[in-house]
């Protein structure tokens, strides 16, 4: 990372931020702050408004009120939840793309990476889904983001293929560093993932909720169990909730001051 | 051991068994004096009118007229296409202003100008090109157009997020997605071009296969008419061919293409 990389100059800050599509409001005033470093994970239904959150963030949207604060210098990936790979393009060329030719070492070293380094020459027509998925993880990392989106990255992939991308996700986020942000309707897969797991309800932040379960995590153990539980009863129950149960043992957090806590 | 072989060469002749057999029934028919040779000579006559044609020259001097102008005009007419299917599939303003007006010229059929052509140039060579330029630049255009338009717009968001702009993502992006639509636009536009061809130099020529065929009939030579149009059928299955190979190079990437092999 270069001197002027200072990890802290990273941090994003979201103020009051909106958007509408025509008639309806799909984000109400978001107020968030994500310090550098940090993996959150956003669920809720679909049609909340993650997806629109994320691709605020990526800059592929713009918002309609509020004040989004990323440093220019954040160099932002995005993943997506199929793989848009260029089919016509090996898969070594695909995870080079944008890099300038002095770094295209570096993609072999991203796809061995992930494992793939011994189908750098096909194409991504012959790749199984999972696979493309960790072609497209090598092209985010590659660039060595400080701000990692991930938009669904997983959600069309089969249980196991699932369980092992999480495992590659976690290990490769915690060997590069950087921020990330995963949209995700899968609760389990927040909770195995992040530090840090919101809960959007038609565009406002319903829940927000640090996940300090010590990693790799386990998800039969006792404290993921009960994290998992009142994030899926609180996601199906729907806005007009009540009071979150009695935290879990090591959870011993005041749910409404969550949000500056971090 | 020669089994694969023997089977991939069996597999190479299959195509040709049809074609075969039809030739054999009309030798056969010729023979056994059911044909009159004035409608239809017998296989036999048109391979020794053809033997007759190739020692004097004259068939490779007219095969390569033919041959260059349907390349030359084709080269003009699918550039030309290609050039402005790219203004028109790229910019919203192109579009605006050059599709209304190449959609009214692609509803006129080439032949329908060959008056006013013969008018303009004679016929000169260049009437012959202005023709097979004409009717090819419509279908690459056209597919060009399409191929652009009807590109991923998941892909071309990932590329424009991994900071592809201009020129890299027309080369690493657009051109290769629209290029499956646009071999399409050349390979309508190559079959095109040939009987453009064929009907220019049968009307208005002093050389050429086309000509060639003409000519025999004023002096009632079928057997070299008969010749003439086998070897239209021939040039353009060649010429087909070779864009398939050039095809298969290019898109080899393409999952239709990786399942044939």
């Amino acid at each position: 990372m270069k001197p002027d990389d200072r990890p802290l100059t990273h941090d994003i800050q979201l103020h009051q931020l909106e958007r509408r599509f025509g008639q309806r409001q799909v984000l109400h005033a978001i107020n968030l702050h994500i310090p550098h470093g940090q993996f959150l994970a956003v669920v809720g239904r679909s049609g909340c408004g993650k997806s629109t959150l994320l691709r605020l963030l990526a800059g592929l949207d713009q918002p309609d009120g509020g004040q989004l604060q990323i440093n220019p210098a954040t160099r932002t990936r995005l993943m997506f939840q199929d793989s848009r790979l260029l089919p016509w393009k090996s898969v070594l060329d695909n995870v080079a793309l944008g890099l300038p030719a002095v770094e295209r070492p570096r993609a072999l070293a991203a796809l061995r990476e992930v494992g793939l380094e011994d189908r750098a020459a096909e194409w991504p027509a012959r790749l199984s889904g999972g696979q493309r998925q960790r072609v497209a993880l090598a092209r985010a990392l590659v660039h060595q983001p400080q701000l990692l989106l991930l938009d669904e990255p997983l959600g069309a992939l089969d249980a196991l293929t699932r369980l092992e991308m999480q495992s590659l996700i976690e290990s490769l986020w915690l060997a590069h560093g950087g921020s990330a942000v995963l949209v995700t309707h899968d609760v389990s897969e927040a909770v195995a993932l992040a530090d840090r797991v919101i809960l959007l309800e038609n565009g406002r932040i319903a829940v927000d909720l640090p996940v300090t379960l010590p990693r790799p995590r386990d998800s039969a153990h006792a404290d993921f169990v009960r994290l998992e539980h009142y994030l899926l009863q609180r996601v199906l129950q729907g806005p007009q909730g009540q009071e979150p149960p009695a935290p879990a043992s090591e959870q011993s957090i005041d749910f409404a001051r969550l949000h500056w806590a971090l | 051991m020669s089994r694969p072989i023997l089977s991939s060469i069996g597999q190479r002749l299959l195509p040709w068994l049809v074609p075969a057999l039809i030739v054999l029934l009309w030798q056969l028919f010729a023979s056994a004096g059911w044909l009159n040779s004035r409608v239809l000579p017998a296989p036999w006559h048109v391979l020794q009118a053809g033997w007759n044609l190739t020692i004097s020259g004259e068939l490779a001097h007219h095969l390569w007229v033919s041959f260059g102008r349907a390349g030359i005009g084709f080269g003009i007419g699918a550039s030309l296409g290609l050039l402005l299917g790219l203004i028109s599939g790229l910019s919203r303003l192109g579009e605006t202003l050059l599709d209304t007006t190449l959609q009214m010229l692609r509803n006129i059929p080439p032949l329908a100008i060959l008056p006013l052509v013969i008018l303009w140039f004679g016929i000169d060579e260049t009437a012959k090109l202005f023709l097979v330029a004409f009717g090819t630049l419509f279908p690459v255009y056209l597919n060009t157009w399409h191929g652009i338009r009807t590109l991923d717009p998941g892909l071309l968001e990932m590329a424009r997020s991994y900071g592809l702009r201009g020129w890299a993502l027309f080369l690493h992006v657009i051109l290769p997605g629209a290029l499956p639509s646009i071999m399409v636009g050349i390979r309508y536009a190559l079959g095109i071009a040939w009987i453009i061809l064929i009907v220019a130099e049968t009307l208005a020529a002093n050389s050429g296969i086309g000509y060639l065929a003409a000519n025999a009939r004023e002096f009632l030579q079928t057997d070299i008419v008969v010749l003439s149009i086998l070897l239209y059928a021939l040039l353009g299955k060649g010429v087909d061919l070779s864009v398939r190979l050039l095809e298969r190079r290019l898109l080899a990437w393409h999952p239709a293409l990786q399942a044939q092999q």
